[in-house]
């Protein structure tokens, strides 16, 4: 029982704790792949709960899908922001 | 060597607000939420007996799994309605002027590239990774008449595996034809036509007759699990492409 609260504690801790960290931290691939791990958390804490429905759906939008479309937004705002620096470069 | 590259809200973020707005803007979220909070904790338990409810009356809905009781056949139009908007996000982001790849008469959906660099491990753990997850796909589908599962799960697994394989370079996928365009708007379209049957048949649009609530909801899955991959597939692989449009214009 005290070590299903102790899981219970960690999951809970390590979710706020991961939901901070990605919006307070400036890199913003580092929020990304802080984003995606608060989506497996998520998914824990649902298995957890016995919503298996949930769980599998957050595993594989929350998680899987939107992880893949951020980053390449990312990637696509690091390209933009290269070329502005180029052609500031060369101006 | 390697430029450092500043995000441009980087530097908006500061310059934007004035210090005073943004704390002004902090404590007005922050009472918000807490006022939200305690609404919540305040607040009776809603509905208590929805899930008994909906238990009790399983019997009547074809499937076995509360779930897709619930999502399929007692709060359908929900789901529906859910199917609709897949399709609008899909059709704002579809394609239109993207250059077709040389004239063959007949474009496939997915054609074959020569990339500039081939990761053999990931073309090698891909061969077993995407048959299994279509697999799977199919898996979760069947199961989610009994079991935790379903279209919308099933879906986003097998759009999974056409991103594994967008990103391995050696395909990719054509959007500009018509069998695309199908597999995008099958579910919607197969979902009205199972309510106008059930409307002519029975006279009632979205209550099925419980005998063959089972073979409609399945119906209905099927064509929604095409409609979803495809979908979520469409939004990586457009973003895919306006990245390599963005690198060519770099390189220029």
């Amino acid at each position: 029982m005290s070590i299903e609260i102790a899981i219970d504690a960690v999951l809970a801790g390590g979710i706020i704790t991961l939901a901070g960290l990605s919006l307070l931290v400036r890199e913003m691939f580092t929020a990304i792949v802080l984003y995606v791990s608060l989506g497996l958390l998520v998914t824990i804490t649902w298995a957890r709960l016995s919503a298996w429905d949930v769980a599998i759906a957050e595993a594989a939008i929350g998680a899987g899908l939107t992880g893949a479309l951020l980053l390449v937004a990312w990637r696509q705002l690091h390209d933009a922001a290269a070329k502005t620096e180029r052609t500031n470069h060369v101006s | 060597m390697f430029l450092k590259l500043e995000f441009q809200e980087h530097k908006l973020s500061s310059a934007g607000l004035s210090s005073a707005t943004r704390y002004l803007l902090g404590i007005l979220i922050t009472v918000l939420s807490a006022a939200l909070a305690f609404v919540i904790i305040r607040s009776e338990k809603a509905a208590p007996d929805l899930a008994t409810l909906a238990t009790n009356k399983l019997n009547l809905s074809g499937v076995e799994n509360p779930v897709t009781a619930v999502l399929l056949n007692f709060r359908s139009y929900d789901t529906l309605l859910e199917i609709a908007v897949l399709l609008i996000v899909a059709v704002s982001i579809l394609p239109d002027r993207l250059p077709i790849p040389a004239a063959t008469a007949k474009i496939q959906f997915l054609s074959n590239m020569h990339p500039h660099s081939v990761n053999p491990v990931l073309v090698g753990l891909l061969k077993w990774l995407i048959p299994l997850a279509i697999v799977m796909g199919g898996y979760l589908l069947w199961t989610g008449a009994y079991t935790p599962g379903g279209a919308f799960q099933a879906g986003a697994v097998v759009a999974g595996a056409g991103v594994a394989l967008s990103l391995a370079g050696h395909h990719r996928f054509i959007w500009q034809t018509a069998s695309v365009r199908i597999s995008l708007s099958l579910g919607l379209l197969m979902f009205v036509m199972v309510a106008a049957a059930n409307a002519i048949i029975t006279g009632t649009t979205l209550q099925y007759p419980t005998p063959y609530a089972g073979s409609f909801i399945l119906i209905i899955e099927v064509a929604a699990t095409v409609s979803i991959a495809a979908t979520l597939l469409l939004l990586f692989t457009q973003l895919k492409a306006m990245v390599e449009f963005t690198m060519k214009g770099n390189n220029q």
